[in-house]
């Protein structure tokens, strides 16, 4: 159980560092994405100005305030609430986020699957878990929006966010076949019997 | 307008404005300011959790519900889906086509001036309208109740990770009560750490198979600490609780005994051949808010 703190973009031998179990801080530039975002991305062939090599990514879609774009915010928007959403809806996602964008670390709340497993450990990747509706706690991690690309979406755009001291997240996923949600997966499955046998449920 | 009103009871009259201002004012303090119900369940879990990750990220919860009265910011970024549950008293007089539209200009408002994230689209095209409204959005539920000149707005904006955790299946009744046990236990392990628990889980059964949806959802969205009026249903909600809290997946499904602030159970009477029963979970950013009209003015609460 190590805490790490990573600067943003990343090399993938900080990502093949990290075991289930540590805590990452993440510091300087973290992107925001989400279902439209990729499913136009990957399903409809629209591509992105912003170089995601090495870097975070979190499942969100922000509460955003319009405002003169100046030198803190370039975009025109203003942080109003960021949080974090459901990960699963976005599973087949994770492998072409990586291949074709080089992303290197995914944030978000309930954990991924088998397919992106496989793919954090294929590519040097990895899953932070932050705690899902605490989005309040979660905006003061975040100092500015610097960008927004494929806001045609809008509020599912792709967002470029400057942070400080995001975390600690959770390393929930890592790049040796390690999940914490397959580990619990299975405990559960194995107190199923247990819980319908006490309700009298043959 | 003798042949509506008891003689001499002056009834309570509501100005659609009115209806308008406290819709836009309970979209926007539901989604900041936790009900205190929901804040002593999560005492409650505190205190009991064994876990120790669970436990750390219950605190986080806990930090989150201060920072966001703190910060006067939302709890969750997660404005939902905007349902509104009306109740009319007798004696109440409202122009109901006209509270409707008052209730749907009142949550446009709170989403542009607020501003708040349109969290709606249409189904087909995916458009943003950019309003939190679309066709038959913001949801509203309206009923008739006893208490005298009383109209109550119930505002419940209802986050999608947790409503995707809704399934419903028309048992029959040779599965009987194993079968909808068992189908709730089976839902809380589907639904897993995707419907952000702590969660309240609503159990719906019997009615049709839309009225036995609906049931789930207003047993998610009651107050934690109310029961079921039926006695057997009430029964089913402790049993439940213990049975679901017992799989250990825990809060954000990383392990943990709190899985559950609790199960609640609403029932309808149904038909000889059928025995539905359905789920709908209430994710810990349990949001609510409510306002009371009566002839001595408004009262905001939960």
């Amino acid at each position: 159980m190590t805490h790490y703190t990573l600067h943003m973009p990343c090399t993938e031998a900080d990502i093949r560092r990290l075991r289930i179990g540590d805590h990452v801080t993440l510091q300087d530039t973290l992107f925001g994405i989400r279902d439209a975002t990729q499913i136009h991305m990957f399903d409809h062939g629209r591509r992105t100005r912003f170089d995601l090599r090495g870097h975070a990514v979190i499942h969100t879609a922000p509460n955003v305030r319009k405002v003169d774009k100046r030198a803190t915010n370039d975009s025109g928007y203003e942080a109003v609430c960021i949080g974090t959403t459901t990960s699963d809806r976005m599973e087949r996602f994770t492998r072409p986020l990586m291949e074709r964008e080089g992303v290197r670390i995914i944030i978000g709340k309930g954990g991924l699957r088998e397919d992106s497993l496989r793919a954090f450990s294929d590519l040097g990747g990895c899953y932070l878990a932050i705690i899902g509706g605490t989005a309040a706690l979660e905006t003061t991690w975040i100092e500015a929006i610097e960008d927004v690309d494929l806001d045609d979406l809008h509020p599912e755009s792709l967002w470029r966010f400057r942070i400080r001291d995001f975390g600690p997240l959770l390393v929930a996923m890592d790049a040796h076949g390690g999940s914490l949600y397959a580990d619990v997966q299975a405990r559960v499955q194995d107190r199923r019997a247990a819980a319908l046998a006490k309700l009298g449920v043959a | 307008m003798t042949l509506m009103t008891r003689t001499g009871v002056e009834p309570l009259r509501i100005v659609p404005d009115a209806i308008e201002e406290a819709a836009k004012l309970l979209y926007i303090r539901a989604l900041k300011i936790l009900p205190d119900d929901i804040k002593a369940g999560f005492t409650r879990l505190d205190a009991s959790e064994s876990d120790g990750t669970a436990k750390a990220i219950l605190a986080t919860m806990i930090e989150n519900i201060g920072v966001a009265e703190r910060t006067d910011n939302l709890l969750c970024q997660d404005t939902g889906i905007p349902i509104f549950n009306v109740l009319v008293g007798r004696h109440v007089e409202v122009d109901g086509w006209a509270l409707k539209a008052a209730i749907r200009c009142g949550t446009e408002r709170a989403t542009r001036e607020h501003p708040l994230r349109s969290s709606v689209v249409h189904p087909l095209t995916r458009n943003n309208d950019q309003t939190s409204c679309g066709l038959h959005v913001p949801v509203i539920n309206l009923d008739f109740i006893e208490a005298e000149r009383v109209l109550r707005i119930e505002m419940i904006p209802k986050g999608s990770g947790s409503e995707n955790g809704s399934f419903l299946q028309m048992l029959i009744p040779a599965d009987g009560m194993a079968g909808v046990k068992r189908f709730v236990v089976d839902a809380a392990m589907r639904a897993g750490g995707k419907v952000c628990p702590p969660v309240i889980m609503g159990v719906g059964v019997g009615g049709t198979s839309d009225l036995c949806m609906h049931l789930a959802k207003v047993a998610a969205t009651r107050p934690l600490g109310s029961r079921c009026e039926d006695a057997e249903g009430a029964a089913l909600e402790a049993a439940l609780t213990e049975a679901v809290n017992s799989l250990g997946i825990g809060p954000q499904g990383l392990g943990g005994d709190s899985t559950a602030f609790a199960v609640h159970v609403e029932v309808a009477a149904t038909h000889i051949t059928m025995n539905p029963v359905a789920v709908n979970i209430q994710c810990h950013s349990a949001r609510r808010a409510s306002a009371t009209f009566t002839p001595a003015g408004v009262e905001i609460g939960f």
